[in-house]
Order: structure tokens, then sequence, then C-alpha cells
């Protein structure tokens, strides 16, 4: 079965500073993929380039076979324009470390908003699916609210749900927690473990939380300076890491909880 | 189209007059700046009847346009006995209008020194003069100092207006010597160009105060 | 001094005509400038980098003696009251461009980071989420710049323009009370401000509305 992601050295700079060096992945769909790591090892970028929020310096990615920024044209490849980029880009989600939900509409209205004028849905149409979604993350009650009168945690669950709305076939997590109080934190990691279990989609979930990621990921790939230095799956990467980096950060990460 | 040899001849006449512009300039700044930080200090005062006049001329002078209070400098000075040429009157009338506008500079940059330096100095038992004069203002001005520097570059485009009151500077020039040959266009746009060349001049040399006060702190 | 009242309240309207013409080209150039100014291509960027730096760095009073005299040498013919119009909307609207572009590139890059998660397209982006959040930075610049644009007005005066100074000239000329005058001229200007500071305060409540129950 082919890749629904491919990346073969992929490389990305900003500035002076080396984000990606070169980093070659497969993940099969439907795959629950955790992306561990150090901070600025470069994990962060590798999910905005998934997201198509920035493009590669060298090397290719493939999201479900085609490249978001190449097309074809009577065979031959050419830069990709608006609509073939936008097309590949629809079939990815992301859930943002800060939320950015639009903080001028509802909830309701932020899950509505980009069925509505991406899907060509009726507002109708897309306002029942926006409830039912916003049931399905707890949040029913809090439909008209706007963002600032939601909790951190709350406003995350909007943001899965708004990304869930557009029925990607590959969810992004971008340290989904970090910005988040403790107490609130398990309630989203549960939402994502159902996601997991449900296998509607392909996740790629960035995480610090190390327990979570042994219990609900296939696979686990450990990111330093910017490439990929092990890939396994969790009892391998936590209990038995073949390289000795691995080995000291997981400790580090445990021996600080 | 565009008759070079002409424009050239204007040159002379335009530089003389933009000594008369930049005179007019230096003059209405160094009234603004020391004028601007007395009203910023006055309207600071725990006096009210020194503070609300302070802060009612600064915003009567701000909301008012300077052209109308060209001319009343222009014809009621004269009138209360006052007389002083037009270059004077115009830096007058510079000055004035825009020590509002450093006043409410000088007004971010008092409030934005921390109120642990009052404090220190009231420890010190420092008088109030003291405090402001070598505590307080002296941390004040730099970050605003840009700020002032635009009101430079403001002003600099403002002193055409100064030909309403028949002070000869560039526009004043430029319609004179236009009106020999009945040709505006070569010394209109060469004062248009001398304008935009002067301020983006001035524009980058104050992003570079800017920048070097940046890096002190 | 009652009698000189209606000839200056005619040039007020006169004033007041002016500066609403102008503000209204003002907001137009303005908006397309600085989303030109904000934008990606080039071929945008720089024609409005040209226009902003232009009608920024020279004198507001040089450019409309330059529209009023030297373009009928090219041909164009404009009676005063368009020319003054047209300078006292491009001059405002040089320095509202500046204003719309940082309240555009002052909305979090997280936002468009977002709406280009969910697929939404560069103009639905700008429409959907960009503008209606830098919307409300952009208000109380803009009221200062709609009484920068009224204290321009008075430049109008020196083109033959018959507003409220071109007024207080003439009645100064005939009654020599310039004191009065100018001090009443003074006084109407000043109030004009504070009708058109009311006004944009106004607005300002109503955009922060929209955005006060979602906050920030």
């Amino acid at each position: 079965m082919q890749p629904i992601l491919r990346l073969r050295g992929v490389t990305k700079a900003y500035g002076a500073v080396a984000a990606l060096a070169g980093v070659d992945l497969d993940v099969p769909p439907g795959e629950v993929v955790s992306v561990i790591g150090p901070s600025g090892s470069g994990k962060s970028t590798l999910l905005r380039l998934l997201m198509t929020l920035d493009r590669p310096d060298a090397g290719a990615l493939e999201i479900d076979g085609e490249s978001p920024w190449i097309m074809e044209r009577g065979g031959r490849p050419v830069p990709a324009d608006e609509r073939h980029l936008r097309r590949v880009r629809g079939k990815v989600g992301m859930v943002f470390q800060h939320f950015n939900l639009f903080p001028h509409m509802t909830a309701v209205e932020n899950v509505m908003e980009a069925p509505v004028h991406v899907l060509g849905m009726t507002a109708d149409d897309a306002r029942e699916r926006a409830r039912a979604l916003l049931l399905q993350v707890g949040l029913e009650d809090k439909a008209d609210a706007y963002p600032a009168q939601l909790s951190g945690g709350q406003k995350q669950r909007v943001a899965i749900a708004r990304a869930l709305a557009m029925r990607p076939k590959v969810m992004l997590f971008d340290e989904v927690t970090s910005a988040l109080d403790p107490e609130l934190v398990g309630g989203i990691l549960a939402l994502i473990r159902e996601l997991a279990a449900s296998r509607a989609m392909t996740l790629v979930i960035v995480t610090h939380h190390m327990a979570f990621a042994e219990s609900c990921s296939d696979r686990v790939v450990f990111f330093d300076g910017g490439a990929i230095v092990e890939d396994g799956p969790p009892e391998a990467i936590f209990r038995q890491p073949r390289l000795e980096r691995t080995r000291r950060f997981v400790q580090a990460v445990l021996e600080s909880r | 189209m565009f008759d070079w040899r002409y424009a050239w001849d204007t040159l002379p006449a335009l530089g003389a007059a933009l000594v008369v512009t930049l005179q007019a300039t230096a003059g209405g700044m160094a009234i603004a700046l020391v004028l601007g930080l007395a009203l910023a200090l006055a309207r600071r005062s725990q006096r009210a009847w020194i503070a609300w006049p302070a802060g009612a001329t600064i915003e009567f002078v701000r909301s008012t346009p300077l052209l109308v209070q060209i001319y009343f400098l222009f014809y009621v000075l004269p009138e209360a006995g006052l007389r002083a040429s037009p270059l004077v009157t115009g830096v007058l009338a510079l000055g004035v209008h825009y020590a509002a506008y450093c006043a409410e500079v000088y007004r971010a940059g008092l409030e934005s020194v921390p109120r642990g330096q009052w404090e220190a100095a009231a420890a010190l038992n420092l008088g109030r003069f003291r405090t402001l004069a070598a505590v307080i203002v002296p941390q004040a001005i730099p970050p605003v100092v840009p700020a002032l520097g635009n009101y430079l570059v403001a002003m600099f485009k403002d002193t055409p207006l100064l030909s309403a009151i028949t002070v000869v500077e560039l526009l004043q020039t430029a319609k004179l010597v236009g009106a020999e040959r009945f040709r505006y266009v070569e010394p209109l746009t060469l004062v248009g160009i001398l304008f935009l060349v002067l301020s983006l001049v001035s524009a980058a040399g104050i992003g570079w105060v800017e920048r070097r006060l940046q890096s002190r702190h | 001094m009652l009698d000189m009242l209606p000839s200056l309240l005619r040039g007020l309207a006169v004033t007041a005509g002016v500066t609403a013409g102008a503000a209204a080209l003002a907001v137009v150039a303005a908006v397309a400038a600085g989303l030109a100014r904000a934008s990606r291509a080039r071929l945008l960027r720089w024609p409005a980098a040209v226009y902003v730096e232009v009608f920024r760095g020279t004198s507001a009073l040089v450019q409309l003696f330059w529209f009023y005299f030297v373009l009928p040498f090219f041909g164009v013919e404009l009676p005063a009251f368009a020319a003054g119009v047209l300078v006292l909307g491009l001059n405002t609207g040089a320095y509202g461009a500046e204003v719309v572009r940082g309240a555009i590139l002052a909305v979090p890059p997280g936002q468009r980071d977002a709406a280009a998660a969910l697929n939404l397209g560069r103009l639905q982006t700008l429409r959907r989420v960009v503008l209606p959040q830098a919307w409300p930075a952009m208000l109380p610049p803009a009221g200062n710049l709609a009484i920068e644009l009224l204290k321009n007005s008075t430049l109008v005066s020196l083109i033959t323009i018959t507003e409220l100074t071109f007024a207080a000239q003439l009645a100064r000329a005939q009654t020599l009370r310039s004191a009065e005058i100018f001090g009443v001229v003074l006084v109407l200007y000043f109030a004009t401000a504070l009708v058109i500071t009311g006004g944009m305060r106004l607005l300002e409540r109503r955009a922060a509305r929209g955005l006060e129950r979602g906050g920030r």
C-alpha cells in the first residue's frame, strides 16, 4: 500500500538555522505516529511542511502520492498552481499548540467556517455538522461562546472539532497540550486517544507525554538536530532503544516527571 | 517636455530659498522642543491652576489648523504692538504648534520612566526640581528621540505654509520664479523632489538614530 | 461680529465638503495601497510603496500647487475643488496605507496558519479572518488622520477654494477685526475636531463590541 506521507531528503533552514537536515520518512495510511525529541529538534518544522504552511528547501514531500508544490502537466513536472496546492492541502488538517481559534467568531462559527467557504456546504448543514462535532468533543453547551470565554482545554477541543470538520486524511497535532494548565491535559489526550482508536485517519502527534505516546501509537519517531535518530514501535523506543542518544533522552524525560 | 536648462537656471534661487526653509525649521524646532517640554512638565503638575491651562493649550493647539494659527499671529501680533518679520512670526507659529505635538511625545517618555526611579530619588531626598532635571528627564528623552525626529521632518514639510504670509521659502520662490516665465512645471517639480529627497534622507537618519539608541539598551 | 457669522458658516460647510470628499477617497486609497504593501506580490508592493513614499515625503501644499498649476501643462485641467479633494485624499490615503498595513501585519501569524490549515483561500483568509481582526486596530490612528485631514483642508484656501479659512481672510480684509475673526475660526475648527473625534470613538466602540465578546 502506498504511504500516505512520504519524505525523501527533506531539508529546511530558517536563515542560518537548519531546522531539518535531510529527513526520510514513510507513513502508511491509518497509522498513528508519535514524534518525540528535544526542543528545537525540528519536530514543529516537520509538521509545518506536512501542512504545506512552508515549503522545503530541498528534497521531496508527497501527500497521498502527490507533491503539493509540483504538478504534472502534459507528463512533465511544473510548479503547481493554487488549485493543485489546495487540493493536496485539503487532505491534511492540523491542531496548533496555541489553538489559533478565530477570536471574532463563536465556537460553532469557527467550526463552520471552512466547510462553508471551502467545501461549499450550506450554512445549515455546516451548523448541524459543527454542533455534532462539538458534542463529540464534549462542548455542545459552549457552541455560541466566543474563544475568550473558554478555558484553554475548551479552546483546544474547539480547535480539534474545527480541524475534524474538514474530514482530512491526515491529522497533525503540534504539542497541543503544551499551552494548557496541567489539569486540562488529560482531557485532550483522552480525545486524541479516542481518535487514534477509531482508526478513521492517519495521525502524526508531536508530544512530550511519553506515557501517552507509548500507549496509543503504532510507532514512535525520535527527532534530534533536524533528523530522525531512531524510529520504531513504542516498546522498542521506550524500553529498548538501539541508540545511546535515544536512551538518554527517554531517561531524561522519564526522570523529570 | 521638461526644460532641463530652465530647471538648472532656477537652482540658485531655490538654493537660497532652501536656506530660509531650513532656518525656519531649525528655529521652529528649537522653540517646539523647549516649549513642548515645559508644557509636558506643566501638565503633570499637582497644582490644577498650572496643569489645566497647560492641558487645554496642548489640546487646543493640536486640534486646530496651523495655517489659521499662522494667520492669527501674523495679523494679531502687530495689533498688539509687537512688530516681527514674517519669518519670525512664522517660526513662532511653527514652534507653538509643534510644541503641542512634542508635549505629547514627552508625556509618553515621562510616563515610561519606571516608578522606582521616582521612589529612589525620594528616598535620597532629592527635591522635585533635581529629581526631574537629573533623574527623570534624562531617562525620558532617549526613547522618544525618533518620534521627535519625525516631527522635525513634519515641520520641515509644513514650512511652505509660511508662503501664505509672504515668507520667501521654497514654495514661494518656486511660485515667483514660475510666474516670471509663466512656466511652473520645472520649479514646482524641483521643489517637490527636494522635499522628497530631504525627507527620505532624514527618515533614514532617524532610523539610524533609533537603531543606535536601541542597541544601547 | 454676528454679521460675519453666516459667511463663516458657509465657509465651514465647504470645509466639511472638502474634508468628507477627501476622507472618502483616502479610505479607498489607504485600503488599496495598504493591502498592496502587505501583499507578497512585488508587482503590487512596489507601485504602492512609491505612491506612499512620494505623498508622505513631500509637502501637502507643494502637492496641491503641483496638481493645480503643473497638471494643466500636461493637458489635465482640474477645477480647484476637484484638485483639492484629490490631493488631500491621496495625501491622507498615503498615511492611511501605513495604518492599514500595520494593522494587517499585527494580526498574529497563527491566525493565517490556522486558516491555511483549514484550506481557506488567500482572499477568504483576508476577508474572513485577517481584516475583521485588523479593523479595530485601524480606527484610533484613523481618527488622528481624520483630524489631520480637517486641518489640511485649510490649505485649499491657498488655491482659492472658499472654505472656512478663505472666508476668514475675506472677513478680516473687510472688517480688520483679526483677533475676533481668527479666534472664532479656531474655535469652529476645534468644535469640528471634537465632533470628528466623537464620531470615531463611536465607531471604535462598535468595532470593539464585535471582538469584545470574543476579546483577545
